[in-house]
């Protein structure tokens, strides 16, 4: 079995049950001898065929992991959403610095004043004020810190 | 961050322990009988691998087994932030309703910068066009009677770094 991940310039086509596994498997697996076998009755679908849709569904690049989802802040780490209100003029060279720092995980740009938008990941919570402080070294920009302070869950990450 | 593998294994836990997290990054397998498969490379049986999922998942490290999509391969090419500025009482008890919307991915509480920045509540909402998400929005607005507090979309225009990385987080705004 090749893992080779595909990088896609079309949208893939799911049929129903490529989008009933998605769905379902976003709620997570239980805990059981043959969990596999337990899910695909759920929805319809034989083990094999299960089984053989989601190795189609991560070679394809639909998926990019099945597995555990950790949660960031018990391994210890600490994780934050962070904006900058960037000068258009400067936009490449605060591109280029933010994105030097390895803690950077995500960086998005967004449509308002505060225009670039980006997740921390750090090893230590501490860890987190002094890479901001390193960036706004870096960059001149005051760094807006926006933690997570309560989480409201959502069933489905991404209903397809 | 790779050296945050060790952080999360206390030094009591033993080796076995060790090995089979180093396997549960790489994923799970896709056989009949996964555990079975992972107790054999890490010198357990079904049930001790069983026994560790189960109690990482209720300690809390693990939050569960799941996927993770690639928008991108799906098509949807629209993923916007949604901010609303809600009063300090109410913002938890609409943000519990927000996040049972179904077009709603995630969603969570996070501070004001007075006075850059008043709103208190994020929530993020994945489409295939602008149109449907603006849409999507509009129902939301109406069903939870949100038109009279503040909020504004700040679509994405360019991903400037996306690190996919050994640990799934779900912070993915």
């Amino acid at each position: 079995m090749s893992l080779a991940r595909t990088q896609r310039s079309e949208p893939a086509e799911l049929d129903s049950a490529d989008r009933r596994i998605i769905n379902r498997l976003q709620d997570g697996l239980p805990l059981v001898e043959s969990p596999y076998a337990a899910v695909a009755a759920e929805i319809s679908l034989s083990e094999g065929e299960l089984l053989y849709r989601l190795e189609r569904l991560l070679e394809d690049g639909v998926l990019s992991r099945f597995g555990p989802m950790y949660h960031a802040e018990r391994l210890g780490g600490g994780l934050t959403l962070a904006a900058l209100e960037v000068p258009e003029a400067d936009f490449e060279r605060v591109t280029a610095a933010v994105n030097a720092f390895p803690e950077v995980a995500h960086n998005y740009r967004r449509e308002h004043r505060l225009n670039m938008w980006f997740v921390l990941a750090t090893e230590t919570p501490e860890r987190i004020d002094e890479v901001i402080a390193a960036i706004e070294a870096a960059t001149g920009l005051t760094v807006f810190n926006m933690p997570k302070q309560e989480e409201f869950h959502v069933r489905l990450h991404l209903p397809v | 961050m790779n050296s945050l593998s060790m952080t999360f294994i206390s030094p009591l836990e033993d080796s076995a322990a060790q090995r089979l997290r180093a396997l549960l990054e790489r994923g799970l397998p896709l056989t009949a009988r996964p555990w079975q498969a992972l107790a054999e490379q890490c010198g357990m049986s079904e049930g001790e691998v069983l026994a560790w999922v189960e109690r990482w998942q209720r300690e809390g490290l693990i939050k569960r087994m799941g996927l993770v999509v690639k928008h991108h391969a799906l098509g949807i090419r629209a993923n916007a932030m949604v901010v609303w500025d809600l009063p300090d009482d109410t913002v938890s008890e609409v943000g519990r309703r927000l996040a049972e919307e179904p077009a709603v991915t995630l969603c969570y509480r996070r501070p004001r910068h007075l006075p850059d920045w008043p709103y208190n509540l994020f929530c993020m909402i994945h489409g295939t066009r602008r149109e449907r998400v603006l849409a999507a929005l509009d129902d939301i607005v109406r069903r939870q009677a949100l038109q009279e507090i503040p909020h504004r979309v700040l679509f994405s225009l360019k991903a400037y770094k996306q690190c996919g990385g050994r640990y799934t987080r779900e912070e993915q705004t």
